[in-house]
């Protein structure tokens, strides 16, 4: 693993304010029912920044990943990656409400990494990295395989790469789901509580791998977790919801030794005793 | 008894090629109607539901005369094997439809969302990871429907197909024991049903294996956390 502090390179200055941001959420609603879940959120994220966000269950964290990965639709506000929006598109001079083809060439630029895992079981551990690359991205197949290669290495599982997933452990499995998501080589990687299903002793792999790929890519990270160290290892900024929106935010250093809000130092001290 | 055998095997042989021919063409509809039935838009679920709905509430027997005799009233005459097999397949595979859609269904949300999430359009997610998925779920039922279709080949004699039903009344009226020749009937139809379901419990196993479930496939366990990937690679 390498040993450099993340913080020494941050790959992007912060991007509140700027008008650079890779990610950009203005006054994003989302609804389930009568169920507030984000109360009409503004936040920036720019392109190599790896941001975490953290908050009571409930909070509406994993839902800004699902928005993101066009999983759910958000019921008001726009949602910009890289300039394109979520939710609408422009078509002969006029704004119209964004298309299938649209949001496949702005999803082409995020990938998502599930609590439980989502490799597909019809699937080797191989077929699970390979098959998007090939028939999504039109790579071909002798070029993906090597890929596949590549990244299990990376996440430490090169022997496994004819295994199936039911003969891998959670841990494994999670690994293997992030190769898979690196394979399209996406510009974002969501990560939603990826070691929440996991036992204890798995934990640390998991993280582990995630702390070498912060470490030697510039990819932009949003993650939702409750590991607080991981937190403060990789993040450039650290995000602390409560009922939809930012309670507050800053620098992970500050946000962990000198929470402004008392929201934050309550979250927090419940989630490090526990 | 002996003399006859070639007859009996002869109508066993289009029993099977009805059942083969109308399972296919089942097989095919079913596909058609299960994922119509299993679209997002409402207006392309209703033209499965339209099928389904239409050859589910006819009976195939009435299917197989209309095809058969009513047809060539307005100019089209049909071989009467091609009408059975029309009239068998176009029935099971209403039924049919329903397991697909059913299994299409039952599958995760949370393998769709993976889907989603590299980016799959609908045929690349149906094709490599849905319909793998609902495959395994499938066979149970479509092996029943698959008995049910050979069973309901039993009426095509009344087209003017000699098949195995046909093969037996024939021998029946001619003379023949009666014991005999129906025992023989109930015999050669548990054969083919037996051959039919070993079949399917073949493609069973192996939709299973794909899916790795079976013995051959239990998860080691992690050797604690040392493995973790990352290490200076």
């Amino acid at each position: 693993m390498q040993q450099s502090d993340p913080h020494d390179q941050p790959a992007a200055e912060p991007a509140d304010g700027s008008d650079d941001a890779y990610i950009r959420f203005e006054q994003v609603v989302k609804r389930y029912g009568d169920n507030v879940v984000l109360d009409h959120l503004d936040f920036r994220v720019a392109e190599g920044e790896r941001v975490t966000l953290i908050g009571p269950s409930g909070s509406g964290k994993t839902t800004i990943l699902r928005l993101l990965m066009t999983l759910e639709k958000a019921n008001g506000g726009v949602i910009w990656v890289n300039g394109d929006s979520l939710s609408h598109m422009r078509r002969g001079g006029k704004l119209v409400p964004a298309d299938e083809k649209h949001l496949r060439s702005v999803r082409s630029s995020i990938g998502m990494v599930f609590q439980q895992f989502n490799l597909f079981p019809n699937m080797t551990v191989r077929r699970n990295i390979t098959e998007a690359p090939v028939h999504v991205l039109g790579v071909s197949q002798d070029e993906a395989d090597q890929r596949a290669g590549e990244l299990l290495e990376l996440v430490g599982l090169a022997e496994k790469i004819d295994a199936h997933p039911t003969q891998l452990s959670g841990g494994q499995q999670q690994r293997v789901a992030i190769a898979r998501a690196l394979a399209m080589r996406p510009k974002v990687l969501l990560l939603d509580e990826v070691t929440s299903a996991l036992d204890p002793e798995l934990v640390a792999g998991v993280l582990d791998v995630l702390r070498n790929i912060a470490t030697t890519t510039d990819i932009t990270m949003l993650c939702v977790t409750h590991e607080m160290s991981f937190a403060r290892d990789v993040s450039h900024r650290v995000l602390m919801f409560d009922q939809g929106r930012i309670v507050e935010e800053g620098p992970p250093a500050q946000i962990f030794s000198e929470p402004r809000e008392e929201r934050t130092r309550s979250f927090l001290q419940a989630v490090l005793e526990d | 008894m002996l003399n006859s055998l070639p007859l009996y095997l002869n109508g066993v042989w289009v029993t099977v090629q009805i059942t083969v021919a109308g399972a296919a063409l089942a097989l095919a509809l079913s596909f058609a109607a299960g994922l119509l039935g299993s679209a997002r838009r409402r207006w392309i679920r209703a033209i499965g539901r339209v099928y389904t709905e239409f050859f589910r509430g006819v009976a195939a027997l009435v299917l197989m005369y209309w095809l058969f005799y009513a047809l060539p009233y307005v100019g089209f005459r049909l071989d009467p094997m091609f009408a059975a097999i029309l009239a068998l397949g176009l029935n099971v595979g209403a039924y049919g439809g329903e397991v697909v859609r059913g299994a299409v269904n039952a599958v995760p949300r949370a393998q769709i969302e993976a889907t989603t999430a590299l980016n799959m359009g609908y045929v690349q997610r149906m094709r490599l990871v849905v319909i793998p998925q609902a495959w395994a779920a499938m066979l149970p039922p479509m092996g029943n429907l698959l008995i049910e279709l050979m069973k309901g080949s039993a009426v095509v004699g009344l087209i003017t197909v000699s098949d195995l039903t046909f093969v037996v009344r024939q021998q029946w009226s001619s003379g023949g024991d009666t014991l005999v020749v129906w025992g023989l009937a109930l015999l050669f139809y548990f054969l083919i049903a037996q051959a039919l379901l070993l079949g399917v419990r073949y493609l069973e196993r192996r939709a299973n294996a794909r899916l790795g479930r079976g013995p051959a496939f239990r998860a080691a366990p992690e050797p604690a956390a040392a493995s973790a990937g990352g290490s200076g690679r």
